[in-house]
């Protein structure tokens, strides 16, 4: 096969990272996950645990549906996905109860909705089953950066001009903006400007890079 | 005016192609067809002309605003030296009003119209005229005492995201001046709500004076309305947004709007139809004393009228059929009461009736011309 003889970080290989950041990027994009986008986005530290929780998720699964590829019968396919998914999250959610029970808290039912995320299954279902597991990791590994830019991004803008901080250090206040009469933006807070912010995050990519313009 | 066309005719070559300035000729465009009429010619197919053109229609609304603008002035003074309780000349009220609100119109046009401008510059477009109207709706729908940068960050969300992603005047989904209201309602709801707003320089004057709108105050149940208070609330000497209060002078704008045919008479009468309906059935329910308020007070309160003669009728997001206005304007009406005497949280819903029902405009086109295709259909086959 030639897939072995292609060294580990071909161009190829390299674009399967590089592809989901941008040019075909999962959230704003292709436009899946996007629920789950819209609600942890008002807050910097659920967001990057979520991004990392679904990196973790997207690679394991990528890999190990991967290796299974030639044996699962295609009749079948989804419901091993899902448990693959199933699994992984459950672990994740596990591990995040022990560790950071706080944040576990705030992310609530998202940790297990993980497992409906459209973009994992997507990635299994067009590349994994079909590709060797280093490609699949790769794949995995970009479209799940891909997906966590876009977040940390939307949520950085939110809880900074929402709540005035960031990683809930009070940024504003040290600044001393509040003297100036400078007040929080409590629109950023409510579902609407996640979507509003999502549009113009959507907005300033389609404005940098003109590949993704549609002809019409 | 020959003054202007002369310089104009001087700066012009500077603008044009190969000119120094070539870049900022949207800016030229926008002040040479604002002061003459434009002396372009079609140049393909043909259309139906009329002499008046967008920036003359959108003089006209000014001028129907200007009623509801000086009357707003007035009642800013009036209240203040009211609350203050002293006695006051017509034009002491009138010019302590004026520059309250002068700031607040300033801030609304300089920032708008850059953000246009930027926008026209930068995508080559004409700069549009919409904003000569928005500009000014804008500071009269705010209260007195909102702080003008909070004023000038609703500015810029309006234009930008309530216009210019959709492509500017004229494609734009919701109405601009009330998107900036709703943004601002929601961002900074301390300063858009609640009973230390409504009077400018609230906190210079002594204790004792009661600052809530009389919806506010019908919502919390503090009011009991009686008939004398009608003609008070029809004049307008009451609380509320800058120049949203006076139902006599709105209607003076409604009926320039009218006669210029410019406004659709069929948008504003069924808003104050809907609004007059659904606080009859309100009113034969009859749960809470806000449900026994007689129907035609909803009218005059609030922004009911304002929202009916000047943010309904805006033609870029209100139905575009006749059948279509009739029944947006009526839901609109109807939304609106509903809002109020439903959510106490929400005492103004002429706002969010409007919003809610300019989504739902072309919706309700959509049906109409299907269903007008269909009957000429079964006409043409029988």
């Amino acid at each position: 096969m030639s897939d072995k003889k292609e060294a580990l970080f071909s161009k190829k290989n390299l674009k399967l990272v590089k592809d989901p950041l941008d040019d075909n990027n999962p959230i704003t994009v292709q436009v899946l996950g996007i629920c789950s986008a819209l609600a942890i986005t008002v807050q910097l530290k659920p967001a990057v645990v979520m991004a990392l929780s679904t990196f973790f998720v997207m690679c394991t699964a990528n890999v190990v549906v991967s290796l299974m590829r030639n044996m699962i019968p295609s009749r079948i396919r989804i419901i091993i996905q899902l448990v693959v998914i199933a699994t992984l999250v459950i672990l994740v959610d596990q591990t995040l109860k022990a560790f950071v029970y706080d944040v576990s808290k705030e992310l609530s039912v998202f940790v297990g909705l993980i497992i409906t995320n459209c973009i994992i299954m997507g990635r299994l279902e067009a590349f994994a089953l079909a590709n060797n597991p280093w490609k699949s990791f790769m794949d995995g590994f970009g479209n799940s950066l891909g997906y966590a830019l876009p977040l940390i991004v939307v949520a950085f803008f939110r809880e900074l001009l929402g709540a005035g901080t960031l990683f809930g250090y009070p940024v504003i206040e040290k600044l001393g903006l509040y003297e100036l009469g400078y007040e929080n933006n409590g629109m950023m807070i409510l579902p609407p400007m996640a979507l509003v912010t999502c549009g113009v995050y959507i907005w300033i990519q389609r404005m940098r890079n003109k590949k993704l313009i549609e002809e019409n | 005016m020959k003054i202007f066309r002369n310089l104009l005719n001087s700066v012009k070559p500077h603008f044009e192609e190969g000119g120094k300035l070539q870049k900022l000729y949207p800016a030229y465009d926008a002040f040479e067809t604002f002061l003459f009429v434009p002396d372009h010619t079609t140049k393909t197919g043909s259309h139906i002309r009329d002499a008046i053109d967008l920036k003359r229609s959108m003089m006209t609304v000014i001028i129907a605003l200007l009623p509801a603008l000086f009357f707003g002035m007035w009642n800013i003074g009036n209240i203040y030296y009211g609350a203050l309780g002293e006695e006051a000349e017509f034009f002491t009220k009138f010019s302590y009003g004026a520059l309250k609100m002068l700031p607040l119109i300033l801030v609304s046009y300089i920032v708008g119209l850059t953000v246009e401008f930027a926008f026209a510059i930068y995508r080559g477009h004409q700069v549009n005229e919409g904003y000569l109207v928005t500009g000014l709706l804008i500071p009269m729908i705010m209260p007195i005492s909102i702080p003008l940068w909070m004023l000038a960050v609703s500015v810029i969300f309006a234009v930008i995201i309530g216009k210019e992603v959709f492509g500017g005047t004229g494609m734009n989904i919701l109405n601009p001046a009330l998107t900036a209201r709703a943004f601002a309602f929601f961002a900074y709801p301390a300063h858009l709500s609640g009973d230390k707003i409504w009077i400018s320089e609230q906190q210079t004057i002594p204790d004792g004076v009661s600052g809530a709108t009389p919806l506010a105050d019908y919502a919390s149940g503090d009011l009991v309305y009686q008939s004398h208070m009608f003609m008070d609330y029809f004049n307008g000497s009451m609380l509320g947004s800058c120049s949203e209060t006076s139902t006599f002078a709105i209607l003076i704008g409604a009926a320039i709007l009218i006669i210029s045919g410019i406004g659709s008479w069929r948008t504003i009468l069924s808003v104050f139809v809907g609004g007059y309906f659904m606080g009859y059935l309100f009113n034969l329910w009859g749960a809470n004393e806000f449900m026994n308020l007689p129907p035609h007070v909803h009218l005059v309160l609030g922004g009911f009228a304002f929202g009916a003669v000047f943010m309904a009728t805006d033609p870029v997001t209100a139905s575009s059929t006749n059948k279509g206005k009739i029944i947006v304007g009526f839901l609109i009406g109807i939304f609106a009461v509903l809002i109020r005497v439903f959510n106490p949280a929400y005492p103004e819903g002429m706002m969010l009736a409007i919003l809610l029902m300019n989504v739902f405009a072309p919706l309700v086109d959509h049906y109409i011309l299907e269903a007008n295709i269909k009957r000429r259909l079964r006409r043409k086959k029988a």
